[in-house]
């Protein structure tokens, strides 16, 4: 097991401002914050009363640009092939969107709220994504 | 004032993905390594953010519009159907694959440009596909 307490540290406090950004969104706008339901959304072409979600996408786009200014970028290396990303890219694709929802929408919206679809999801994404890592990285 | 706050909604929140080390898919596979060198550093994310949320959602509850006057919109559906297992297990495949969910695959593209942009594209094509699909 890796125990890194700087690593947990900033974990946790990058989860509280993700609550807040959560808090934000719901109670000014009476939105939930899952990003592939704001993606989703915008992708389909109906504009009237859907800005929101172009400016959180926006948002969430810049806020690397705001880190930058004030702290060091995590430097980040991903080791994954260019086949292995994009099956992985059309997997979540289909995937959040025939689910309803990813880690933002029920691994945290949906389970702060106590919705039993939510944490039904969460346990299986995470079954599914712990299972793939075993067989990348234990049997293949 | 919509556009504004859910903008500001947007940026913090990508701070939270980058500083909790979201944005770092190794982060990712190492939490789902559990027979491995397991981190639980991202328990901590979900705890963080749980907390907070939470509350504002206990807070809303008794309200039936935002503080700008917007009908809350909360999802309505409670039936468990297998679109909802077989699509959280196809993402869930997806992203212990490389390690990517859509906010930190959204959040990399100003930093890790051709793989995120890789990743972005084919997952924005998943979504489309599964819309024609779907009708």
């Amino acid at each position: 097991m890796i125990w890194d307490t700087t690593a947990i540290w900033h974990a946790l406090l990058g989860g509280i401002l993700i609550g807040f950004a959560v808090s934000i969104l719901l109670i000014f706008n009476g939105k939930i914050a899952g990003i592939s339901g704001i993606l989703g959304g915008a992708l389909n072409a109906k504009f009237h009363g859907q800005g929101w979600r172009y400016t959180f996408l926006l948002g969430l786009l810049l806020s690397p640009v705001l880190y930058g200014a004030f702290s060091t970028l995590p430097t980040i290396t991903i080791s994954a092939s260019n086949t292995a990303i994009v099956i992985a890219g059309l997997l979540v694709g289909v995937g959040t969107r025939m689910g309803n929802g990813c880690t933002s929408g029920h691994g945290i919206c949906g389970i702060a709220r106590l919705s039993s679809r939510s944490i039904i999801a969460t346990l299986t994404f995470m079954g599914f994504g712990i299972l793939t890592v075993f067989i990348l990285r234990h049997l293949i | 004032m919509t556009l504004l706050f859910a903008f500001i909604a947007g940026l913090i929140f990508g701070l939270g993905l980058i500083l909790s080390g979201m944005t770092n898919t190794a982060n990712i596979q190492n939490f789902l390594d559990i027979t491995g060198h397991w981190d639980p550093s991202l328990m901590f994310v979900m705890a963080g953010a749980l907390m907070v949320s939470a509350v504002s959602f206990m807070l809303i509850k008794a309200r039936s519009s935002s503080l700008l006057g917007v009908a809350i919109d909360l999802p309505k559906k409670s039936i468990i159907d297998q679109k909802l297992v077989t699509g959280a297990a196809l993402f869930g495949v997806g992203w212990g694959l490389v390690g990517f969910c859509p906010g930190p695959a959204i959040v990399s593209l100003v930093t890790q440009p051709p793989q995120a942009g890789l990743f972005v594209i084919s997952m924005v094509s998943g979504m489309l596909l599964f819309n024609v699909l779907n009708k």
